[in-house]
């Protein structure tokens, strides 16, 4: 076991953990933040994709001890009413369907609009490929994320 | 069985404190289900399903009791009854429904059939409501009931400038006679029901505050994994937990039955005070497992005994005509042999259940389920408690696509919490969830069909082998007869086909299966439809010609649903070179629904260019949420059409995981247009699952019309063809 701080949207978490314990499990039953979600355990969907230092990483496969002294961003930091203009542009077009998949696609939408606020299609593609979504929200994704970047001009976040 | 509820135990169930108006639908039993009832002043209510609540002291409250997976209901059921009562829903409190007796054995989401079944009923609910309380208001003003109207929460009189909202009302409306047919309002006027509404859950699931099953906790619960035999059909022998009982944070290590369906599976399970110790735990395991010769199975050779199979007779599904003579007298000829795969469900969110079994012999149950009733009756037999003891909180599911329909999971925990004597979350690893089933089975198909002198379809043989999702749950299968869950839509397509005889082949198969989003339509669709282009091929005939002319006797919603393609799709304009357009329709229990698709070549395979797709609806509720179904079943019916599918060798699944059971991603996803035919009235069609079937046998039809290849088994590799 191991005593490790967590800082999770600013905020420190102490918590005595399994160091091999992937960062996901350490978010969701010790800092006990459950929007970010468990999907397939070997970085293969995107669902537990939380920023580390502003970078998107699969916390399903990140061990918990990578994410000390690092700033974690999950769903729940992202604004503190729905402001955030990724937020805004997914209830727009009404992305969600079952809504499992969603925080990590904001995630990663938040980051990549973050490094290119100016994307085209392709980009958008490119960027959210990593991101699985069974309910087949993707048409709505693509649109919601070209919104977004146009709100952030007038917007910044 | 007529069930007996005082009223304090109903406002405990409901939440619901202090004296106001509830609005029930009577009759539980189902002989008298629709009658409207006032359950406000009853000391004893008798068979009684309350959906509206109105607190005098707090808020409004309406059931959605069609559990929410991303298809709307949670926006769609409670508009129902809000549009009634002219509230919009920012104004109410939505609850989902927990499967209990006083709110009626529907409350269950699957066959696309939530709205189709519930549209009038639930707003007769709604409409009874606001006029008892248009009444109350009319009663304690001395004015005429009909100078009274209705908006945001209030009754309102103009002429006298008077107004009361009906937490106000509802103490003196509870008073009142239930209309047995309230009037229902003019659709011109409705503010909820076919617009674009915004669905209340969008915003929770767009900031992580949404809570479906997996996020559930409550004090002293364990986490729990599950060891299950990877071959489908073993037994254990002996496990060893030594090893597993190290990993710190491990408390017991238990034993629990998986029933799905006729099949009751073992498994070993390591209960941890968080996740990853059970799941540290359960790697640790030693389990014995005896395969009782099940490891020798192969999916390989399985599908070789489909083949075989489809050379004996089977039983007849339908018939018309004289087929046999027909096809025997024919000029032109044509047969073909299609294929198609087992695949799995995997939604995003994996199986999981949060279970307690107190020591009152209570079970209480927190999870995503599709079917909260049908747990809280197959539970109470099987675990020999009253169904009112089993308390159900549905969750929002990620995802169900009929994985849901299947309480198997649910069964572990709640065996798990019994014998471990806490409350216990159980939560399959991705692995569990792809490799242990229920799967959608595969249909392999074997067609006749003959033209007469003129080209015109004048035989059609459709025979279908596969397994049976129904033998599947069902230890009294009958073989001897057809099987109207694996023939599903093949004898009920409008085309006007003189001479017809379907048949069905029955084969066994050990590995549980389980209906999937739009069932057995999504495999019969592609092989139906693409055998019917292949007759037009023959005739030399425009594939939307060719089937138009065999629905040109009368008018029919497939049709209507063509010509609207026809006309949507620019389907007379030319394409590029080396393009390809293919159509394709399917009518089944849920719905109809239709596609054109464009290809172009590239490379050695094939890019989507465009997805047009009709669907065909009557009226509905909310077009956006038909669109995002729409698009959503195209998509993953894509996946089904391109993607591996599910293959067991040695009596063990072969993929794991989404790296070797992938679904689409969004660089692969088409363009996609929908079309709603949505003109009002009696008729409501399904949503959900129509738009899925078309869409295979739409892009191998454009397949063929680009490259001249015919597909007959599906997977494909699109960028292989």
């Amino acid at each position: 076991m191991a005593a490790i701080t967590l800082t999770v949207n600013n905020k420190q978490h102490k918590i005595d953990v399994d160091p091999q314990m992937p960062l996901l499990w350490a978010i969701r039953d010790f800092v006990g933040l459950k929007g970010t979600k468990f999907g397939c355990g070997m970085a293969q969907c995107g669902a537990c994709t939380v920023l580390m230092d502003g970078n998107p990483v699969r916390s399903c496969s990140t061990p918990v001890t990578a994410a000390a002294n690092k700033k974690i961003s999950t769903i729940e930091g992202l604004s503190d009413n729905l402001e955030h203009p990724v937020q805004q542009a997914w209830i727009e077009f009404q992305v969600p369907q079952c809504g499992y998949c969603q925080s990590g696609q904001i995630m990663t939408a938040v980051a990549f609009l973050k490094k290119n606020p100016n994307p085209t299609e392709e980009q958008i593609d490119a960027a959210m490929q990593g991101n699985l979504c069974r309910c087949g929200t993707y048409p709505r994704i693509r649109k919601a994320v070209k919104r977004a970047a146009e709100l952030m001009k007038t917007k910044p976040f | 069985m007529r069930t007996t509820l005082s009223r304090r135990r109903f406002l405990r169930l409901s939440s619901f404190t202090g004296a106001g108006l509830i609005i029930g639908l009577n009759g539980v039993d189902g002989k008298a289900f629709g009658q409207l009832v006032n359950l406000s002043n009853d000391a004893e209510l008798v068979g009684v399903t309350p959906f509206v609540l109105i607190d005098p002291k707090g808020g409004i409250t309406i059931y959605n009791t069609k559990p929410e997976l991303g298809q709307g209901t949670f926006q769609s059921i409670p508009s129902l009854i809000a549009e009634e009562l002219d509230l919009t829903l920012d104004l109410v409190t939505i609850r989902q429904s927990g499967g209990q007796v006083e709110l009626g054995a529907d409350q269950f989401s699957g066959g696309s059939a939530s709205i189709r079944t519930s549209y009038t009923k639930y707003r007769k609910v709604g409409a009874a409501a606001r006029e008892m309380l248009v009444t109350a208001a009319s009663q304690s003003w001395g004015v005429p009931a009909q100078e009274c109207i209705t908006e945001n929460g209030k009754v309102l009189h103009k002429a006298s400038n008077r107004s009361a909202t009906y937490q106000e009302l509802a103490a003196a409306a509870a008073k009142l006679e239930v209309p047995k047919e309230p009037k229902l309002k003019d659709p011109s006027k409705f503010i909820l029901l076919g617009k674009r509404v915004k669905r209340p859950d969008i915003p929770l699931k767009s900031n992580g505050t949404a809570v479906f099953g997996i996020d559930v906790e409550v004090p002293g619960m364990l986490y729990a994994s599950i060891e299950r035999c990877p071959v489908f059909g073993g037994k254990m022998i002996s496990f060893d937990d030594s090893a597993a009982k190290k990993v710190k944070g491990v408390q017991q290590v238990i034993t629990c039955e998986r029933l799905i369906g006729k099949y009751r599976f073992e498994g070993v399970a390591v209960l941890a005070d968080n996740y990853w110790a059970a799941v540290q735990g359960r790697k640790a395991l030693q389990v014995k497992w005896d395969y009782k010769g099940y490891d020798k199975f192969s999916l390989t050779a399985y599908e070789q005994q489909l083949r075989e199979l489809a050379k004996s007779e089977g039983v007849v599904d339908h018939t018309k005509g004289d087929f046999d003579k027909a096809y025997a007298e024919a000029p032109t000829k044509l047969e073909a042999f299609y294929e198609t795969p087992m695949v799995s469900h995997s939604p995003m969110e994996p199986m999981n259940c949060l279970a307690h079994w107190k020591e009152n012999n209570q079970i209480e149950i927190w999870t995503s389920t599709q079917v909260p009733f049908s747990i809280k009756n197959s539970f109470s037999k099987e675990y020999k408690v009253k169904p009112e003891d089993i308390t159900v909180h549905v969750q929002f599911n990620g995802g169900g696509f009929g994985r849901r329909l299947y309480p198997d999971y649910v069964h572990e925990a709640v065996q798990l919490s019994k014998k471990a004597g806490k409350p216990v979350k159980a939560i399959w690893t991705r692995e569990d969830d792809t490799q242990q089933g229920p799967f959608r089975p595969m249909t392999f198909s074997a067609f006749k069909g003959a033209l007469d002198a003129n080209k015109k379809p004048v035989a059609f043989q459709h025979k279908v082998i596969s397994p049976s999702i129904g033998a599947s749950s069902n230890p009294n299968y009958d073989k001897t007869k057809t099987d109207g869950g694996m023939t599903e839509g093949i004898s009920e397509q409008a085309y006007e086909i003189p001479n017809m005889k379907n048949l069905y082949v029955h084969a066994d198969m050990h590995v549980p299966l389980a209906a999937w989003r739009a069932v057995t339509s999504t495999t019969l669709a592609f092989s139906h439809e693409c055998f019917l282009d292949e007759m037009a091929v023959k005739a030399g005939a425009d594939p939307m010609t060719f089937r138009l002319s065999m629905l040109d006797s009368k008018q029919s919603d497939t049709k209507r649903l063509l010509q609207k393609l026809k006309e949507v799709s620019n389907w007379e304009k030319p394409l590029p070179a080396g393009w390809g357009r293919g159509l394709a329709q399917w009518e089944f229990f849920a719905g109809l629904a239709g596609n054109v698709v464009e290809v172009s070549k590239k490379g050695n395979g094939i890019k989507i260019e465009k997805v047009y797709a009709v669907i065909d609806l009557g009226t509905m509720v909310n077009p956006d949420m038909v669109e995002a179904q729409v698009e959503g079943a195209i998509v993953m019916a894509i996946t089904a059409a391109i993607k591996n599918g599910i293959r067991i060798e040695n009596g063990k699944t072969i993929q794991s995981n989404f790296h070797n059971n992938p679904i689409l991603r969004i660089t692969e996803t088409p363009p996609i247009e929908v079309h709603i035919l949505a003109e009002g009235g009696e008729k409501i069609k399904g949503v959900g699952e129509p738009g899925l079937p078309p869409l295979a046998p739409a892009l191998c039809n454009a397949i063929f019309a680009a490259t001249g290849k015919r597909i007959r088994r599906l997977p494909f590799d699109i960028n292989k063809i």
